[in-house]
């Protein structure tokens, strides 16, 4: 069994604003992050899948079809996007990275049995980098399991 | 405590299978299954596990990790081309997988005492794509 993790990136702007609260509200939860005007982000996306070896190829995963799988569901969505205007989920669900790593999780499971039909590779975890400083971590059971 | 050491070496290496032909080889592996091979700068992270020798406040002699990681690492795969030069890439195809496996294979006899034994082995194949491995238990 083995461990492979892929690095994906897309640049996406956003706008932390929760329509529960005041404006005020949100200023003092927020501060720079509630620009009404938005703000973006270099956003650093691994990816790690876990698996044994085929014995033909000798890796756990296709990286052809692993890339296929994120580009069409993930960096296609959301690269060159403002995340509240332009995905639906957020307009109604604060685009925190914690948000957005719970998201892109999501998604992929949701795709992930077509995908890879077989009972390998399964999909360990998604760590997203919202700054170099910012970094989530998204397991299989659907926690965050890290934040710095 | 786990404790990481990191180690660098160049290789150029073909990710194809000798018991598959050329057209089904470049279907599995695309361009890296050109012939001629390529190369990448591959980083090693070696992780121990252990607890800090009391008298000496250190989980292994980094000294020795050292020597060990070159000895078996480094020396033989810095700037050689794998399938031609690296046993048993000859005739396994040497993926970022199967060199994690064959290094783990390779230092574990020398990383298995009661101080300090090997925790996993990550390599980078390039910054976008790296491998972790933690031996046949898990």
């Amino acid at each position: 069994m083995i461990r492979v993790t892929r690095r994906y990136e897309f640049s996406a702007s956003h706008r932390l604003n929760a329509p529960g609260l005041s404006e005020t509200e949100n200023q003092r939860l927020y501060g720079k992050c509630n620009n009404p005007f938005g703000h973006g982000h270099n956003y650093v996306l691994d990816v790690s899948v876990r698996g044994p070896l085929d014995s033909r190829s000798g890796r756990a995963v296709d990286l052809t079809v692993l890339d296929a799988l994120v580009r069409d569901r993930v960096i296609q969505a959301f690269d060159r996007r403002n995340l509240n205007e332009e995905i639906e989920h957020f307009s109604s669900v604060v685009p925190t990275t914690e948000n957005l790593g719970l998201f892109i999780h999501e998604r992929l499971k949701q795709h992930w049995g077509a995908t890879f039909p077989g009972e390998w590779p399964q999909l360990e975890k998604v760590r997203i980098a919202e700054t170099e400083r910012n970094i989530f971590e998204v397991s299989e059971s659907h926690e965050i399991i890290e934040a710095r | 405590m786990l404790i990481t050491r990191r180690v660098e070496f160049s290789a150029s290496h073909v990710c194809a299978n000798p018991q598959l032909g050329e057209e089904e080889n470049r279907r599995l592996f695309g361009d890296a299954a050109n012939p001629h091979g390529h190369g990448h700068n591959y980083v090693v992270e070696v992780t121990l596990q252990g607890d800090p020798d009391p008298l000496s406040g250190m989980v292994l002699d980094l000294k020795e990790l050292k020597a060990i990681l070159n000895r078996e690492i480094v020396d033989p795969f810095d700037h050689r081309f794998l399938n031609k030069e690296v046993p048993p890439f000859d005739r396994t195809v040497p993926t970022v997988e199967n060199i994690a496996i064959e290094i783990w294979n390779r230092i574990f006899p020398s990383l298995s005492g009661p101080q300090a034994r090997l925790h996993s082995v990550r390599v980078y194949e390039t910054p976008g794509l790296y491998v972790d491995y933690f031996g046949e238990s898990e």
